[in-house]
């Protein structure tokens, strides 16, 4: 294990790179472990598979580039039950085409990876401009009910750092776990340092003998509604389907109770921690009246527009989202409770907007911006 | 035991040993040509004697898709054309491992068309059973793109106007190394055919015509199952007695060549698979 991390260490190279959000991706996979890359070409992720497809053979890693978005995300997810650690990067058209077989890594508790550098949509849009469009689809674009774990950073070394996130709490919770960028971090260069150290979750293999192993049932070491994850080939004979399954994992299609006790239980595995998982940076929100509530790249102006505000004597507090979903209803409720005014700032005509309406019990209204283009500081500012 | 041969006290050992008890009994119809082609791939397992550790099936939507369900095996029941696609991520992250694909022809040729062309290409190694019975069984007998001009479907009432797949034809000229086609009443050869792609290091694809009484047969005059062996006995021709009137038959004899289907083995070629480039790839690139 620590073998493979100094390697994956030296084929990155230097300690401080000045590199964009793409590579950082790569690096961030790679140092969490990271050794099957399945994608398709797509602006503005592209450069995600191309530093994979250099790096992964260095440290004995299969990178394949698979004849469409559809296929990338299947290959990940038989690339992850056969035991390594499994991701694809893409944008808005690709990761609508990933939809149906996001639902079965849903459906199958597969943990992956796959990183959205969003761009503007819908169709194929503004392929080259940022945008935050996906932050709904990320939650709800396959059909049926289900509960991926969303991440949204805003800097550089960030995203370096979520990745290796990303991956930790896909092994953690068995589900796909979406990183949210956009085509302004993804092409935007910064210093990153690189960690020389990480912590990685192992993922939970079964320690009883086959006969006593039920794969979709409770966990029995780990947590209580993640059941552990037999590997292809290690003498499990598991059965994985997407078809709704007992816990032994044979279809059981027409039981009311069985579909009922799974997809609660793959839900809740999520939204029991929802407090464990929500992340939020919080500036200034002590004495603040109005809180400007904002994700990735858009913070950057929303913190600028604080500033702008503070300097006009204004009370204007700063409450970023670095986990998108599970949505941290109660950090909301707590916010809207000591402010009199959100400030949603959102590049997209309203999406977190809707969720952060729905728990807020103060005055909530939109920054929006659409069009390739980051918001200015100044038109968050005439919203607060 | 010679090869092909069968057994019947053997037969029921295979059941035992190969088989899931539990999810007994199957979902098949009367008729279905499935439970055969299951029975052949594992007395080609068996005789290959291959570790059902090592072993992944893999399948995607429809009748012929559910058979990895039976199987005491690790499974991956996937979705509607795209199990190639995850056959790709687990033969590559684990290539020691044996992987068995079952397919039909909607879900292999029509909505998974793409991947199938895309792995044949890459001469992945798995071993791909099709089973072809002309038709959308599972949701009730919809035209299939491989359905024979003029026969009937729900979805083609007045006969179907569109011409047909040859997926064999397709494997091999997408780049497959080992490719043959038989009707599912003929036990030893597909046997030997699904042993034979099991022991290829690269892309095998087995075709076996298939009969569906009940999707397809009962709307194209093929209700008892002996109407279609009859279809089969005079629509296939081995490849070999193909291929010899093709070069010295008779016009007459040339002219009932057409919408023949040829059966056996209809190719067989050594290249390399992709697994074994990646890790000369990988071999190389490491040591830099």
């Amino acid at each position: 294990m620590n073998e493979e991390f100094e390697r994956a260490k030296k084929v990155i190279g230097g300690a401080k790179q000045f590199i964009h959000g793409d590579t950082a991706v790569s690096y961030g996979a790679l140092l969490a472990g990271c050794r099957f890359f399945g994608g398709y070409p797509i602006t503005p992720a592209s450069e995600i598979a191309e530093q994979m497809s250099r790096l992964l053979p260095r440290v004995g890693g299969t990178y394949i580039q698979m004849e469409d978005e559809l296929a990338s995300i299947a290959a990940v997810i038989g690339s992850s039950w056969t035991g390594a650690k499994a991701m694809t990067a893409t944008s808005g058209p690709g990761f609508s085409l990933m939809q149906e077989n996001l639902g079965f890594a849903a459906m199958s508790e597969t943990p992956l990876v796959l990183v959205n550098v969003q761009r503007s949509g819908p169709s194929t849009g503004q392929p080259t401009l940022g945008a935050q469009g996906d932050m709904m689809q990320a939650r709800y674009g396959s059909h049926g009910d289900y509960h991926p774990i969303v991440l949204s950073p805003n800097t550089i070394q960030e995203t370096l750092e979520m990745t290796i996130r990303s991956f930790n709490l896909a092994e953690e919770y068995r589900c796909p776990v979406f990183l949210m960028i956009c085509a302004d971090l993804g092409h935007m260069r910064e210093m990153v340092e690189i960690p020389q150290q990480v912590d990685l979750f192992q993922r939970k293999k079964p320690k009883v003998p086959r006969d006593e192993y039920i794969p979709f049932g409770e966990g029995t070491y780990g947590k209580k509604k993640v059941p552990e994850m037999a590997i292809f080939g290690t003498g499990y004979h598991t059965y994985v389907t997407g078809l709704t399954h007992d816990e032994h994992g044979f279809p059981a299609t027409d039981d009311q109770e069985d579909h009922d006790r799974l997809i609660r239980r793959q839900i809740e595995k999520i939204t029991d921690d929802r407090e464990a998982l929500t992340d939020i940076e919080r500036r200034n929100l002590d004495d603040a009246d109005v809180a400007i509530v904002s994700y990735g790249i858009a913070s950057r102006s929303a913190l600028e527009a604080m500033r702008k505000a503070r300097e006009q004597g204004k009370k204007v507090g700063y409450f970023r989202l670095k986990t998108i979903w599970p949505f941290p209803s109660h950090a909301i409720e707590k916010l809207s409770g000591k402010v009199n005014k959100i400030v949603v700032a959102e590049m997209n005509l309203g999406q977190m907007y809707h969720k952060v309406n729905e728990y807020a019990c103060c005055e909530v209204s939109l920054a929006s911006k659409i069009g390739g283009e980051i918001h200015t500081p100044n038109e968050i500012l005439a919203e607060v | 035991m010679e090869q092909g041969s069968v057994d019947v006290i053997d037969g029921k050992k295979i059941q035992e040993k190969y088989l899931r008890e539990e999810m007994m009994p199957t979902i098949f119809c009367d008729g279905c040509g499935i439970g055969n082609v299951l029975d052949y791939t594992l007395w080609a397992l068996e005789r290959e004697g291959i570790d059902m550790d090592n072993t992944v099936f893999l399948s995607g939507i429809g009748c012929s898709s559910r058979l990895p369900g039976y199987v005491d095996v690790d499974a991956l029941h996937t979705t509607h054309g795209r199990a190639l696609a995850f056959a790709t991520g687990v033969k590559l992250t684990n290539p020691e491992l044996h992987v068995v694909v079952f397919t039909g022809d909607g879900d292999g040729i029509g909505i998974g068309g793409n991947h199938f062309i895309h792995a044949c290409r890459r001469n992945l190694d798995v071993t791909v059973v099709c089973v072809n019975n002309f038709i959308y069984g599972m949701t009730g007998g919809q035209v299939a793109p491989t359905t024979p001009e003029t026969k009937k479907a729900t979805t083609a009432p007045y006969g179907n106007i569109e011409p047909p797949f040859d997926m064999s034809k397709m494997a091999i000229a997408s780049g497959a190394s080992y490719v043959a086609r038989w009707p599912v009443n003929r036990p030893s050869m597909p046997i030997n055919s699904i042993r034979e792609g099991l022991r290829n290091r690269g892309f095998s694809f087995i075709e076996m015509l298939s009969p569906c009484p009940t999707a397809y047969g009962r709307r194209n005059k093929f209700r008892q199952i002996d109407q279609m062996w009859e279809w089969y006995a005079e629509h296939t021709m081995l490849i070999e007695d193909y291929e010899m009137i093709q070069r010295y038959g008779s016009e007459e004899e040339k002219a009932g060549l057409q919408d023949m289907i040829t059966m056996g083995v209809l190719h067989r070629e050594e290249k390399p698979s992709l697994s074994e480039r990646i890790r000369r790839l990988t071999a190389e690139v490491m040591e830099k």
